[in-house]
């Protein structure tokens, strides 16, 4: 006999009563699949929050949750190294269903019978099994999913993983390799692209140069570059930090007309 | 089945106290005598033009137009039991008469009238009304549910069954602990669905519709606790009207799915019902989450949202035709913008 830890589970909903019934349901199946409840969240940002001090072996989410829904969520998670298990638990979404059926990912719905979670906990893959072209087709189907605009963006620093809220973020510059986010506060390094960002944020976001996406609300006015009479070159000015940012020639109509609509 | 005719058979009569009614009497019959004008000119040569003929028909036709307007508006609810062909009928034959008698004191003045003025007015002022009750006919078909009871039903019976199946979850969270307050809830789940089963398409007295709204109100706390605060400013009696059913609930259910659901924190519904001199208007708020949301949640929910207005507004429409409307604000608050709509029914109960 080889004792095994029991399961540990984190509970995401935003309504109280479910994440009761949740809780009454898994203690009922005790006998046969061992577990314990680690912790328990609102929404999916306090679900991050929660996991750094407390990681899990699975979670149990809501999809349709305020500040952070359950997609996201577990868009977040699929980032991290070893990403806990996720089973969606959800009241009715005939949509998130159907692609949830044709990609193998788990999934309840409300209201949730004991016999089914149990099956659901059983099917878990054990850590060692987890392998990369799962996550893979996983993350592709959740974006796919979301059909809107994350609200937060994940960045990894020193083995932690750090949420920026989406709009804090005043602009995005890509370097070289990588997509830098600022906010008031700082600067965070990103492993996306931004032109896949400039898709998912349009509405947030404007382009001012083939590598800077500035939010538009940020923006305070622009300047022009009055040293060089012959080549004219604009400049964004930012609420809240110092920094210019140049804006392209090819660019430039598009940003002006954004502007005029701003003064107007 | 059977029910269903006598159903039809009933909403054929225009309701002639309404004032959409009235318009449309009163332009339908100018706009056939503008017709008649037209064709007299073309028949009598270049004597005179559409115009003139039309101003020379206006003087016959407005007055008996007003005479008749004001006589069915009198007669509205003698008429209203009436069958509908007996009615129909008896109302052509009055257009007739009331012409016939108004045309004496011109047939002393005129030269040019035909052989038998009289009979000829009468004819026309009865092929008129008759025309027109055929028009009010086609139009109580059109909308009439026997015609698009599918297109009824989409617009009325609609209960997210995200509602249903997370009340129907919070419930079951209930039943160990709390089973009293879980019995009160399926009562009131089932009386809602009582509601949502039933005839749209009789009108039921506000009281109920605000009591319906109630019980709805406390399934959605049970599932959004503390989150979830509602402010009822109604007066103690409410008004004696009826309102068509599920006329607030559905804006409800918005007002919870897309204010108070996308908050952490909650917010506030407030539901106020103000007496007017012969109006009653209901305001319905709740916390505008469009303006914090990232990105394209907003629109989406803007477009769910307005497909529940663009409902309600069309049942409204049907019921009252011009005297009842529906309106949307977002108004900014410091303490973040509010949503409101606004529906003003006139106190008069529209006839079935």
């Amino acid at each position: 006999m080889n004792p095994t830890p029991p399961l540990s589970v984190m509970i995401v909903d935003d309504e109280a009563p479910a994440r009761a019934r949740l809780r009454a349901l898994l203690s009922g199946i005790a006998d046969e699949m061992p577990n314990t409840v680690a912790a328990e969240a609102a929404n999916g940002k306090l679900a991050m929050d929660a996991l750094e001090a407390n990681p899990v072996d699975v979670l149990l989410v809501d999809i349709r949750m305020p500040k952070m829904g359950g997609i996201e969520l577990a868009r977040h998670l699929l980032q991290c190294e070893k990403p806990p298990a996720v089973i969606f638990v959800t009241a009715y979404d005939t949509h998130a269903v159907e692609a949830f059926e044709l990609n193998a990912i788990d999934y309840l719905v409300k209201p949730v019978r004991a016999q089914r979670l149990l099956a659901a906990l059983q099917k878990i893959p054990r850590p060692t099994e987890a392998d990369g072209a799962f996550s893979e087709s996983a993350a592709q189907v959740l974006s796919a999913l979301q059909g809107e605009a994350r609200a937060y963006l994940s960045c990894h620093e020193r083995g932690r993983m750090l949420l920026i809220p989406v709009n804090e973020i005043l602009y995005l510059k890509a370097d070289l390799k990588y997509v830098t986010a600022r906010t008031t506060q700082r600067e965070y390094l990103l492993d996306e692209s931004l032109t896949r960002l400039e898709q998912e944020f349009s509405e947030r976001f404007i382009r001012l140069h083939r590598s800077v996406l500035v939010a538009r609300e940020a923006v305070a006015g622009f300047e022009k570059n009055t040293t060089d009479e012959t080549d004219t070159q604009w400049y964004a000015l930012l609420r809240g930090v110092p920094e210019k940012l140049p804006v392209s020639r090819r660019q430039w109509p598009l940003v002006k007309s954004y502007a005029k609509n701003l003064t107007s | 089945m059977i029910d269903f005719k006598q159903k039809t058979g009933r909403v054929s009569l225009p309701d002639f106290g309404n004032f959409g009614v009235m318009l449309r009497i009163l332009l339908g019959a100018n706009f056939l005598a503008f017709g008649m004008a037209l064709a007299r000119s073309a028949g009598s040569g270049a004597e005179a033009g559409p115009v003139s003929q039309y101003v020379d028909l206006s003087i016959k036709v407005q007055p008996l137009l007003i005479l008749n307007i004001l006589a069915l508006a009198l007669a509205n609810g003698p008429i209203s039991r009436l069958p509908l062909r007996a009615a129909q009928a008896a109302i052509v034959l009055f257009a007739a008469f009331s012409s016939a008698l108004l045309r004496i004191p011109f047939s002393f003045m005129e030269i040019d009238s035909g052989p038998y003025p009289l009979i000829s007015s009468a004819l026309l002022a009865g092929g008129v009304a008759g025309t027109l009750l055929y028009y009010f006919e086609l139009r109580a078909l059109a909308f009439s549910p026997a015609v698009s009871e599918a297109r009824l039903q989409a617009l009325t019976a609609r209960i997210r069954p995200h509602f249903l199946f997370n009340s129907l979850n919070a419930v079951l969270s209930l039943i160990r602990t709390e089973p009293e307050r879980a019995e009160q809830a399926l009562e009131e789940l089932a009386e809602l669905f009582r509601v949502m089963m039933r005839d749209h398409r009789e009108l039921l007295p506000l009281a109920d519709e605000i009591a319906l709204c109630g019980q709805y109100l406390d399934l959605e706390k049970l599932r959004l606790g503390e989150r979830l605060v509602v402010v009822w400013e109604i007066p103690e009696i409410l008004p004696d009207i009826k309102v068509p059913q599920l006329m607030m609930q559905p804006l409800l259910e918005n007002a919870i799915y897309y204010g108070i659901e996308p908050l952490s924190d909650g917010g506030i519904v407030r539901i106020r019902l103000i007496p007017k001199d012969n109006e009653i208007c209901i305001e319905l708020s709740n916390p505008h989450t469009g303006a914090n949301s990232p990105c394209k949640t907003h629109m989406i929910a803007q477009e769910g949202n307005h497909m529940a207005i663009a409902n309600i507004r069309e049942r409204l429409a049907l019921h009252y035709d011009l005297e009842a409307r529906l309106e949307t604000e977002v108004r900014p608050d410091n303490a973040g913008d509010e949503y409101r709509v606004r529906i003003v029914l006139p106190c008069r109960s529209p006839t079935q």
